[in-house]
């Protein structure tokens, strides 16, 4: 058996739903555990990952790696690495994730698989699977020539149990590694939504064409809300300029994966199927019977967007506040 | 200045996926190839760039196999690329791409600003632009939705999580990964199309790279479809009892909620 590293991210001092399913698949798998948290808040979450199957946290604790920078990540995860000598590292295909750890795999001499939906951990053996051709087949990446086998999952794959509170991990405090830095980060623009990231959601409303205008997108931010969701929507509302492109779900925009879907006057063409078939539970709301989403969907309603969607959110209001 | 983009040649997302019987890759008869919709971004923000710094060239690079990644290289030029190299090879990886598109521009002088695509649309992966980078010892940027550059400096916009933007300033030579709000990428013109059909593309065979057998590192195997899913349930009733309906379902039957 060898050693697992895995990169936990933390939002606000808590650890992420993505890093705590990485940190139980690894944990599941009786290779030793060892996370690594970055940032000036990176102690919030030491216990966490403890209480999630970590044996060791290796904390970097200094303000500069509180926002992202691709040269400084990458000196510092390689240092890291270079100290606890994992086998397998594994990270979430986060925006963070799929930017920072091709950089880290080529710096290591290493192989990366990277968006993968299916994970499978045998000693040093790791098999991963991922969907290709916009979710049209899957294949399954075999590591050769690569001492760190490093794998990027999507979140929402691996189940996650309850936190075990009787568990705890032994802190490691890492002093920070800082090289000549090329990349200047000048200045963040702070987003229009506070809620989880598109690729992040569990439960995901999104919005087409079918709502007529702008502002009926309120009837979807309702239900989110209701919900705890995130609100998406089509190319074709994004290019009305209805939305923000941060918001597009498909190939031209992200890639989702949440346990539900729901899509409301979306026609479920093939560009936007490709970011969202990976969904679990699709629900279609359509006015024509046909449209091509139904073929998708788990469930159907064919009507007005504008008369079920709010009927929809008083339904939800009922049902989860008992 | 020279000016690289790095394009990749996809199948069509319209493209029907077959597997082959060995169930190790996909059928790529009857495949109809494009060029990776990113990387149409990226082609023309370097057409743009060349056009604002007189004495400047784009050089397109593709690594494939050259018979018809020939034809992706000629649409990159028939939007007004200057020049072209396609890398013969077949069976690379991300790494070993990564690994001969930064040994071909280290060849060829090396390059003021490369760009690619975010992610190739087949393999989903967006690993290559920041392998290449690594490889070349240069800074890199993915997601890019605004750039400009000041004649020393690049600074882009990167589209990051929740729709927050960051701002990032790189030092050059660097790499830039498009994203789609970048630019509206032209069409050929006809004179464009005509003479990129004369233009002499260089080819590099990937044996002649000297890269170690080492520097494979994924191979993909056991290609599947997916499942097919149950037909879908319609809901029936007038539209409170459709509601209704559908949040028991997601509750009792479903459990998603
Ligand atoms: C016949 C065949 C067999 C293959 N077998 C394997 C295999 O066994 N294992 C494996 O891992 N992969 C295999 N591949 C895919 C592999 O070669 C990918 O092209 C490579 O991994 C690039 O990664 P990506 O598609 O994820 O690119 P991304 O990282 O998603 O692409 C980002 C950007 O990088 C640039 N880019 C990517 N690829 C190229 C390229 N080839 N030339 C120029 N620029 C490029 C483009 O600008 C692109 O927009 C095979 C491909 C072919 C055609
Ligand atoms: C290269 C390329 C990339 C692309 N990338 C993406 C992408 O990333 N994401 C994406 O989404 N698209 C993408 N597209 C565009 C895609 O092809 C479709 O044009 C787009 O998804 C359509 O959006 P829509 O379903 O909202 O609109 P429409 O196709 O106009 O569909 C609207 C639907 O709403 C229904 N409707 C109308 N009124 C009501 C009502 N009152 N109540 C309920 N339903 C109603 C209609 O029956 C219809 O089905 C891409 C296209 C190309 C060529």
């Amino acid at each position: 058996m060898g050693k697992v590293l895995v990169f936990a991210e933390q939002s606000h001092g808590n650890l992420k739903r993505s890093s705590i399913e990485l940190l139980q698949a690894a944990a599941k798998s009786g290779n030793t555990v060892v996370a690594v948290v970055f940032g000036s808040h990176a102690g919030d979450v030491t216990a966490a990952a403890g209480h999630n199957g970590a044996s060791e946290v290796h904390v970097v604790k200094d303000a500069s790696l509180d926002s992202y920078n691709p040269e400084l990540f990458t000196a510092n995860i390689v240092s890291v690495v270079e100290k606890v000598q994992p086998t397998i590292l594994l990270a979430s295909a986060s925006s963070t994730g799929r930017d920072l750890f091709p950089r880290v795999a080529a710096r290591l001499n290493t192989g990366i698989a990277s968006d993968c939906t299916e994970l499978s951990i045998s000693g040093d053996t790791v098999t991963a699977t991922k969907p290709m051709y916009s979710g049209k087949c899957f294949a399954k990446a075999n590591f050769e020539n690569s001492a760190v086998k490093i794998v990027l999952m999507r979140a929402n794959q691996l189940p996650v149990a309850a936190a075990d509170t009787s568990k705890s991990a032994n802190v490691v405090e890492q002093a920070v590694v800082k090289p000549d830095l090329k990349t200047l980060i000048k200045e963040i623009v702070k987003g229009a939504s506070e809620k989880l990231d598109l690729t992040e959601a569990n439960i995901i409303v999104s919005g087409g064409r079918g709502l007529k205008e702008a502002a009926n997108f309120k009837v979807l931010h309702d239900l989110a809300d209701v919900l705890g969701a995130t609100v998406g929507a089509s190319r074709a509302v994004v290019d009305a300029g209805w939305v923000g492109h941060g918001m597009q779900v498909g190939q031209t925009g992200k890639t989702v994966a949440p346990t539900l879907y729901i899509a409301v006057g979306i026609s479920g063409a093939i560009q936007h199927l490709a970011g969202m078939s990976g969904s679990k539970v699709i629900v279609a709301i359509n006015n024509d019977a046909n449209a091509p989403i139904f073929q998708k969907a788990t469930y159907g309603i064919v009507g007005d967007a504008l008369e079920i969607v709010p009927k929809l959110t008083e339904e939800f209001k009922k049902a989860l506040h008992h | 200045m020279k000016i690289f983009v790095c394009i990749k040649q996809v199948p069509d997302t319209e493209t029907k996926i077959k597997i082959t019987p060995d169930q190790n890759g996909i059928d790529t008869a009857g495949i109809k190839w494009v060029l990776n919709p990113y990387d149409e971004y990226a082609v023309e923000e370097a057409v743009k760039l060349r056009d604002a710094n007189a004495g400047s060239q784009v050089w397109v690079l593709s690594a494939g196999p050259k018979t018809r990644v020939i034809e992706s290289l000629r649409t990159a030029l028939a939007m007004g690329a200057d020049e072209a190299i396609v890398v013969n090879a077949e069976n690379l990886d991300n790494f070993s791409t990564a690994k001969a598109l930064a040994e071909v521009i280290k060849a060829e002088g090396g390059a003021k600003v490369i760009f690619s695509g975010k992610l190739a649309i087949d393999d989903n992966a967006s690993s290559v632009s920041q392998m290449l980078a690594e490889f070349l010892n240069v800074p890199h940027t993915t997601v890019v939705s605004k750039f400009a550059f000041n004649g020393e400096n690049v600074v882009v916009e990167r589209d990051i999580e929740g729709g927050a933007k960051e701002v990032v300033q790189m030092m050059t030579p660097a790499v830039v990964a498009a994203n789609k709000g970048l630019n509206m990428p032209r069409y050929a013109s006809l004179p464009g199309i005509m003479k990129a059909k004369k233009k002499v593309i260089k080819e590099i065979e990937f044996a002649s790279l000297n890269i170690p057998a080492t520097d494979l590192k994924v191979k993909y195997s056991n290609f599947s479809l997916p499942a097919e899913k149950p037909p879908v349930k319609m809901l029936g009733g007038d539209s409170s009892a459709q509601a209704a309906e559908l949040v028991k379902l997601l509750r009792d039957e479903a459990k998603v909620l």
